[in-house]
């Protein structure tokens, strides 16, 4: 089980919690955990990676176990502490006002 | 009784304002999808309780949500516009190409028979058009390959199409407005599209008189009357007879011929409205005074409308969706401000009160007239 915490806004579009949980099958990667989570809430794709070429957007940060993994390759493997649900994976939107 | 409900989108959510028929008493609900953005709202002519909006932030891009229950209930449907094959390049603001690129949708408009069928006028320019109610989307691709294109450039608000209008004899004819290459015509449903921009006069282009790159900022149709088209352009108020074949200056009088919406009287064809903004490095009304000006002879002679706006110390703008008009017996008109006001006049522009005086910045209106 891995535990995915998302931004106000997307919790509202997504009508989930603040904390959203997915099953994986397979190794925990960026792409895998987003893949599960688009699956679950259509509603969020698009909103998260680019339709078209599944990269991040531009206003938004990937957080966990105190680090930035943003620029990971997203089939790098997640920290374990993610992997197995101790932690949460951070989807965070930039400091921006407006 | 009849009931108006106006549906105002803003820069931080969107708002439905519902009254009976007199129009003085409003309910104010909302905001839905509230810190986003929302550019457009719109009902569709044949099921009224079918709305469309499209809702935008930077951080998370684009979201289209639809109600079939009037407002009081919303789901997120299809959010991909996907440029059809390659999406080549269009002119930046330094003349240099620049990839197009989908940036958010500005404008819904529901086809007027079909609740399923809509259309999204989209930055960068293109038009899409969804069969399903809005789960999917597929872009009507032979008006940005127009060979004109690439020279196509981008207004102050991005290259947008901000305009849509549908022929309502169901002729197939279709008008867009893009910002800044003019507006394009079909005749055959989308298939294919020819720029319609003869007369229009632009400083800002290499030719003044080019085929494109007019900053047009909106068109308006009378539903009787297809083919006479009105145009608020970045400067001039203009008007074709010929379905968009040739444009003549109707300016006249007004203190500015800069501003952004342009609306038609629903009973009277030859009644339009206009609200003059300073001039385009200065977005707010001339002399402070918040004006609408209507002509009753189709353009040329305009009486300013200032009964109940502010006409002192008004620094707001009036942007290009936030005008609209409804359908009863004593027209109403109605536009909401930058400054967040949205005025309404039950009376056609001769009186006006103010509705609701501090939402977000708006960005549209529409008003659909119910039984």
């Amino acid at each position: 089980m891995i535990r995915v915490m998302l931004p106000a806004p997307l919790c509202t579009l997504a009508r989930a919690g603040r904390e959203v949980r997915l099953e994986i099958a397979g190794r925990a990667t960026q792409r895998a955990v987003l893949d599960a989570l688009e699956a679950g809430y259509p509603m969020l794709r698009g909103t998260i990676r680019d339709h078209a070429t599944r990269r991040r957007r531009p206003f938004l940060r990937f957080f966990a176990c105190g680090q930035d993994l943003s620029h990971d390759p997203p089939d790098a493997p997640l920290p374990a502490a993610v992997a197995t649900g101790v932690e949460p994976f951070l989807i965070v939107g930039a400091l921006a006002g407006g | 009784m009849s009931t108006v409900r106006a549906l105002v989108g803003t820069r931080k959510g969107a708002f439905l304002l519902t009254a009976d028929g007199a129009r003085r008493q409003w309910r104010v609900d909302g905001p839905h999808f509230a810190g986003w953005q929302v550019f457009h709202v719109k009902g569709s002519p044949a099921d009224p309780d079918r709305l469309y909006a499209a809702q935008h932030g930077d951080w998370f891009g684009q979201v289209v949500q639809r109600s079939d229950d009037g407002g009081r209930t919303w789901n997120a449907v299809g959010n991909e516009f996907k440029y059809e094959g390659e999406a080549g390049t269009h002119q930046w603001y330094d003349g240099t190409p620049h990839p197009w690129e989908f940036a958010r949708v500005w404008h819904l408009e529901p086809d007027p028979t079909d609740p399923d069928t809509v259309y999204a006028g989209v930055e960068d320019a293109a038009l899409f058009r969804s069969t399903d109610g809005g789960r999917s989307w597929q872009e009507l691709s032979a008006l940005r390959r127009h060979p004109t294109g690439p020279s196509w450039q981008p207004g102050a608000g991005g290259l947008c199409l901000h305009t849509v209008l549908l022929d309502p004899r169901g002729s197939g004819r279709i008008y867009t407005a893009i910002s800044a290459a003019g507006v394009f015509r079909s005749d055959d449903g989308g298939g294919t599209w020819r720029p319609v921009n003869r007369g229009l006069q632009s400083s800002g282009i290499p030719d003044a008189d080019a085929a494109v790159g007019h900053c047009v900022h909106r068109l308006a149709m009378h539903p009787a009357r297809p083919d006479v088209l009105f145009m608020q352009k970045h400067w001039d108020v203009m008007r074709s007879d010929d379905a968009g074949e040739s444009w003549r200056e109707i300016s006249g009088n007004l203190p500015s011929d800069f501003g952004f919406p342009i609306e038609v009287h629903p009973a009277e064809p030859e009644t339009i409205y206009v609200v003059p903004i300073k001039s385009d490095a200065e977005h707010y009304p001339p002399d402070g005074r918040l004006r609408v000006y209507r002509s009753r002879t189709g353009g040329g002679e305009w009486e300013a409308l200032t009964n109940g706006l502010p006409q002192e110390h008004c620094y707001v703008n009036v942007l290009r969706d936030a005008m609209a008009v409804d359908t009863l017996d004593a027209c109403g008109i109605y536009f909401g401000t930058t400054g967040g006001q949205v005025y309404v006049s039950p009376d056609a522009g001769d009186t006006w009160a103010c509705i609701v005086r501090d939402l977000p910045p708006v960005l549209s209106i529409e008003v659909q007239t119910l039984s």
